[in-house]
């Protein structure tokens, strides 16, 4: 269901418009993830580097999810907002149930060469990309519709 | 030790890379065989008549530096053989022959653009590349291309630009290596060049007769599919845009070091013709569509695309081929054996645990012998190095998950040996695409190629390789030393190092703190190391270092000069900073004096201290910066929780929680450590952890300083110089053992398996650097290492598979050192058979490995939980699937009938038990050991043997050194064999009990523990009295031999009814009922309930 017509225009191409700005960079970092991990198991790049380049990325993305989950919120984009909020759960749980670390970001390189979680952080790296590049194209569709029926 | 040294050298300056010509400047020597004319007549191309007149150098003992090899008047030969020497007589058999000037320069100045270029280039003259590598090819095509029709269909253009234009989005991103640009080409031809791959399996047999067959028959059915000659000017101009395309993106994201690192064992940049990195290359671009997203590094040249490849060499020899009989050699009987696959009938009867009582061998058990032809079993690696949990392997995932075992590698790789192979040689033979090095279970296919048996690819065998310094025999590549040995050791040239060998560097890191003066310690480690500092593993070249602290830092200059050590003292643990570097790590042999007043002066110097901080962080990052130039080992003494500056922790011990198996901290609380040994991997240094202390020291958070750099911990429990003297005497034994037995630096681990498994998880102490390879700051030969693998492809059509591991470190002495075992074993398709080839000590070391990862990820709970539910799964699954009759009772195959006892040894041992007042440390340490002990040693830590020794005697002794030992049978562990008027050793790995009886005879009293009568025994007798009696003798030396076969020294207590530690004692009786967990009876039912549900 597009967003309802009834919402403020300015507001909503606002929104959109940033969404879609977002969304990319989400998709971006996703598309970065999967690509690291990948690398890490065709054994190029030290996990340790790998994880020094990933790991600040991790806060951005889920703090800009977080920002765009808000702005659903003002919009009273209930629908948007409840397809968000799953994922806004998860990337909270997954960020407290993170290893112990000083620093951002979610991956230790002594664990991140273990079959299992490296299989789990690319499988999550797919998804993920799968839902952002789903939910662009779903932005992109509301605001033309806004555009055209105002 | 006795090491035998075999040195082959052979004279090859010209094409060596730059650092080779250095030790290689002039070398031959010593025998040199009339050059083999008649072998040219049959591989006319291979062997140029000017090639063949290699110099070899065998020293049967030699046991100086192998540096001497390399002396001596050489005969210089020149490799740049003239293009007419070419295709002399075949068309495909030309790859010696020298590429042509514009590929060859266009190779060259391309090469020139990056470290490792040389080498490849040096070596495809050599030939190895150009005949059994289509990516290698190329120039070596040339030069016969005019001869032969172009056979290569246009299409091969488009065939070779396309790959790297598609590719392009993995490439870009990685940085790939430069090396790998000369890769590209490769698979992108094949499709096109053999243009029959369906007509072909995609996976060449293996049993190696009928291999050898193939590849005569092929050329002929396959006439078209002559090596890729057309597109070769185009392969190659290709391959040069994309290093220029790599080289920009190799710059920018810097990779290009570790890169290297990496490749210098795995990838072995050098001695051979393609660097390593090479492969992963081909993966990634592959991987891009991911339809091979798991398949290990190096294996996918030979997977179902690169199949073709596989024949491309076959194709390129069909004159060179011909006339070999294959030699017959160990591998070749393979099918024979597997013909006779027996089962192992004994291994198959099922046994009822219920009913069998004493299921529990009177002997130590032994692994399974792999069902393998006898021959080649010969040749396997000893199980003590090198062990599987299943011995056979099941051919698919599935019929892996359908045993419910764990399938993984145990190894004690750097194990002390008593023969040990030492072979030296310029060039180390190795597989070309996955970089496997030879082994005795390769197949030759003629005496020319070798088949890889983890990648199947077929090699060629060099020049040198074909000469046997142990026969002295021409023409014998099989019966060389490295394809008759499962463990062997090879010198590494120049080309496996990154900067040159470092020297040993050890330093060691003081607690001196109130506490620590108070236990009394120092003066102890102190006077051991003053004692053994000659025995110190190194050189002239040895340095050494002292750091004491407490709330400051104080370092120790032992400049020569200084009548007596000058100690400094750096207040600001905040930052860090090394006054005056180059004093503090000195030359141990130049500066003795020095440094011996100093470990004179140490244990007084701090009597009088009254701090109580400790700020063990700080001199943990001081010791990093003064180590990080060369690398080595710091010894870290540590007697409580470090309270000041980074890493300061806090108590978490909770006493009064010890019981419950939720909450408890086995987490590290802080990761200042872990990233801290994560930089000392990065700069070869290693960690090793001696903690004595009387309270909580957070080791869970401590011991990651070791975990990831390699080293060890040690932990001494109250350790008091005074109150506590047996410890001392642990100390004492266990740290002379820690200075003087072997070690490795700078050390990487490889371990490479059968294409169609992989690796999915490691256990021990080290950091991983990738997918198969292990960062070893430093190795010491008491550490063991667990892995866990995984069935990828199914392994339907292999009949054998097996496993690499590869162990390149410094010795030090300074040499660079190749430590490789090799293992093979048998797949099989049935469940039955995976069962009865089941190794249950194996299985529960790799249980009790993932069992502590679990109980730190997870919960102990979880853990025990997983154990347990081990156990049920695969017994139910063995009674589901093999199992035809359903008979009453807890039926096991023969092979597992242990697997409850030991899993119920788990859960009663210090890391995973329940209920009981383990201390936190102690229950971390012991999960510590279980990581980083090899199967041996864990085994008996987890399930003691126990021996009567009250009535000892000679039957079936041991005789060694003229000692007779004598051999009593190992008891159940359950309090009702023990009986009144017995005397009993409970042997537990790190601690022994000799546990009198109430009732003991008289005899034994006043002979072995030299008291008149029970009640006068000593409460806290930790030692027997040597006696001149043979009762004494018998026990003495029983013990003695005991102790002598581990690195640590188990402390003995001698337990009487009343005293206070019969409940450690009786705590190690695993088949009795504690008061939280159950008796091996109630185990039992508990499992049979639930397997039979």
């Amino acid at each position: 269901m597009p967003p309802r017509p009834a919402m403020p225009v300015f507001l909503l191409r606002q929104l959109a418009v940033g969404a879609e700005h977002l969304a990319r960079t989400e998709e971006n970092r996703c598309h970065l993830t999967i690509i690291a991990f990948d690398e890490l198991k065709t054994d190029y790049k030290n996990p340790i580097d790998q994880c020094n380049t990933l790991n600040p990325l991790v806060l951005p993305e889920y703090l800009i999810h977080a920002f765009f989950c808000v702005m659903f919120l003002c919009a009273a984009e209930w629908l948007t907002l409840g397809l968000n909020m799953p994922l806004l759960a998860y990337h909270i749980w997954r960020y407290m149930s993170r290893p112990v670390m000083s620093g951002p970001g979610l991956y230790d390189p002594t664990t991140i060469m273990n079959a299992d979680i490296l299989a789990y952080c690319q499988k999550e790296g797919w998804c993920k990309l799968a839902f952002y590049l789903l939910s662009f194209f779903y932005y992109l569709y509301g605001m033309i519709y806004v555009l055209v029926s105002s | 030790m006795d090491l035998r040294k075999l040195c082959i050298t052979k004279t090859d300056d010209q094409h060596c890379p730059v650092p080779n010509q250095l030790m290689h400047s002039s070398d031959g020597q010593g025998y040199s065989p009339s050059a083999p004319g008649s072998y040219s007549h049959q591989m006319p191309a291979k062997v140029p008549p000017h090639q063949s007149s290699g110099q070899f150098n065998y020293g049967s003992s030699q046991i100086a530096s192998q540096l001497n090899n390399y002396q001596g008047p050489g005969q210089i030969l020149s490799r740049v053989a003239p293009p007419s020497g070419s295709p002399v007589q075949q068309v495909g058999s030309a790859p010696q022959v020298l590429p042509p000037v514009p590929p060859n320069s266009a190779a060259g100045s391309s090469a020139g653009s990056f470290g490792a270029g040389p080498p490849g280039l040096s070596s495809w003259p050599y030939g190895q590349a150009p005949a059994s590598h289509p990516a290698g090819s190329p120039t070596s095509h040339v030069a016969h291309m005019a001869g032969t029709a172009p056979t290569q269909p246009p299409s091969s253009l488009p065939g070779n630009t396309n790959p790297p234009g598609s590719y392009q989005f993995a490439a870009s991103p990685g940085g790939p290596p430069l090396q790998n640009s000369y890769m590209k080409p490769a698979p992108a031809p094949r499709p096109v060049t053999q243009p029959l791959p369906p007509v072909h399996p995609p996976r060449p047999p293996l049993g190696p007769p009928p291999v050898s067959g193939p590849p005569l028959i092929r050329p002929s059915t396959l006439p078209a599919a002559a090596p890729p000659n057309s597109s070769v000017p185009q392969a190659l101009l290709n391959s040069a845009a994309s290093r220029e395309g790599d080289a920009a993106s190799t710059a920018s994201d810097g990779s290009m070091v570790q890169n290297s690192y990496d490749a210098i064992e795995g990838g072995g940049l050098m001695a051979t013709t393609h660097p390593s990195a090479a492969t992963p290359n081909v993966n990634m671009s592959r991987n891009v569509g991911y339809s091979y997203p798991n398949l290990p590094p190096g294996y996918q040249n030979t997977s179902p695309p690169g199949a073709p490849g596989l024949q491309a060499p076959a194709l390129q020899y069909p004159d060179g081929s011909k006339p070999f009989h294959q030699p017959p050699l160990g591998p070749n009987h393979l099918t024979a054996s597997m013909g006779t696959l027996s089962l192992q009938q004994e291994g198959l009867r099922p046994v009822n645990l219920l009913q069998e009582r004493n299921i529990l061998p009177t002997t130590i058990l032994q692994a399974p012998v792999p069902n393998l032809h006898e021959d080649i079993q010969k040749l396997n690696c000893n199980p003590e190095l090198f062990r599987c949990t299943l011995t056979n392997i099941p051919q698919t995932q599935t019929l892996l998950n359908k045993a419910k075992l764990p399938l993984g590698l145990l190894l004690h790789p750097f194990k002390d040996l008593s023969q040990l192979p030492v072979v030296t040689s310029s060039t180390i033979v190795r597989c070309r695409s996955c970089r496997t090095y030879i082994n005795p279970f390769v197949s030759f296919l003629d005496q020319r190629r070798w088949k890889c048996n983890l990648c199947y690819r077929v090699n060629d065998v060099p020049e040198e390789f074909m000469y046997n310094p142990v026969t002295r025999a021409y023409g014998e590549p099989h019966k060389r030393p490295e394809v008759q040995n499962a463990t062997i050791e090879f010198m590494a040239p120049s080309e496996y190092m990154l900067r040159p060998p470092q020297p040993p560097v050890y330093l060691f890191v003081f607690d001196v703190s109130h506490n620590a003066i108070e236990t009394g310690y120092l003066n102890t480690v102190c006077k051991t190391l003053l004692d053994n500092l000659d025995l110190l593993p190194g050189n002239t070249r040895t340095k050494i270092g002292f750091i004491t602290f407490d709330s400051t830092i104080h370092f120790y200059s032992l400049q020569e000069g200084l009548s007596q050590p000058q100690m400094l003292i750096v207040s600001d643990i905040e930052d860090v900073f090394i006054p005056m570097p180059e004093n503090l790590l000195v030359n141990l042999n130049e500066n003795r004096e020095l440094i011996q007043d100093l470990l004179k002066t140490l244990p007084q110097m701090f009597t009088k201290s009254l701090e109580t901080q400790s700020a063990l962080g700080p001199a943990l990052q001081a010791a990093f910066k003064l180590m990080s130039p060369t690398g080595g080992r710091i010894s870290v003494f540590q007697t409580q929780l470090p309270s000041l500056g980074m890493g300061a922790l806090k108590s978490r011990e909770e006493p009064n929680q010890r019981s419950t198996a939720k909450d408890i901290h086995l987490t590290p609380s802080t990761d200042f450590y872990k990233k801290l040994a994560l930089d000392c991997s990065g700069q070869q240094v290693a960690v090793d952890l001696f903690l004595l202390s009387g309270q909580y020291s957070d080791l869970a958070s401590l011991g990651c300083i070791s975990r990831y750099s390699a080293g060890s911990v040690y932990y001494y429990q109250s350790y008091h110089h005074k109150h506590n003297p047996v410890q001392v005497e642990k100390l004492q034994k266990e740290l002379k053992r820690y200075l003087t037995r072997k070690i490795g630096f700078e050390a990487v681990m490889r371990i490479r398996c059968t294409k169609g498994l992989s690796i999915h998880t490691f256990h021990g102490n080290f950091f991983v650097r990738s997918t198969d390879l292990l960062s070893l700051p430093n190795v010491n030969p008491d550490a063991g290492y667990a892995v866990q693998m995984a069935v990828e492809e199914s392994l339907t059509d292999m009949q054998v598979v097996s496993f690499q591991s590869a162990l390149l470190y410094t010795s030090s002495k300074g040499e660079r050192r190749i430590r490789v075992h090799t293992m093979c074993l048998p797949v099989v398709a049935t469940l039955s058979d995976v069962y009865s080839g089941a190794d249950v000590q194996a299985i529960t070391g790799l249980l009790a490995n993932m069992a502590v990862d679990r109980s730190v990820s997870a919960s102990l709970s979880d853990a025990r939980d997983a154990l347990v539910n081990a156990v049920i799964d695969s017994l139910s699954a063995y009674r589901a699937s093999v199992l035809s009759v359903q008979q009453p009772g807890l039926m096991a195959p023969r092979s597992l009938r242990l697997f409850p006892l030991y899993v119920l040894a788990l859960l009663k041992q210090k890391a995973f038990q329940t209920g009981t007042s383990a201390r936190l440390d102690e229950r971390i340490f012991t999960m510590c050991q279980v990581k980083n002990q090899p199967l041996v040693y864990l085994m008996l830590m987890m399930h003691p043997n126990l021996y009567r020794v009250d009535n000892l005697t000679d039957e079936g002794a041991l005789n060694i050194n003229d000692k007779t030992i004598p051999q009593p049978p190992i008891l159940q562990l359950s309090v009702e064999k023990l009986s009144r008027d017995g005397a009993y050793l409970m042997d537990a790995g790190s601690v022994m009990f000799l546990w009198i009886g109430k009732n003991c005879g008289q005899n034994f009293i006043s002979q072995v523990l030299g008291v008149p009568n029970y009640g006068s025994v000593p409460q806290n007798m930790t030692h027997l009295p040597e006696l001149e009696t043979a009762e004494s003798i018998r026990t003495t030396t029983f013990i003695a031999w005991l102790r002598e076969q581990r690195p640590f020294f188990p402390i003995l207590y001698i337990v009487k009814d009343d005293s206070p530690l019969k409940s450690s004692f009786l705590q190690n009786m695993i088949e009795d009922r504690t008061e939280s967990a159950l008796s091996y009876y109630e185990f039992l039912l508990h499992i049979q309930q639930q397997v039979n549900k």
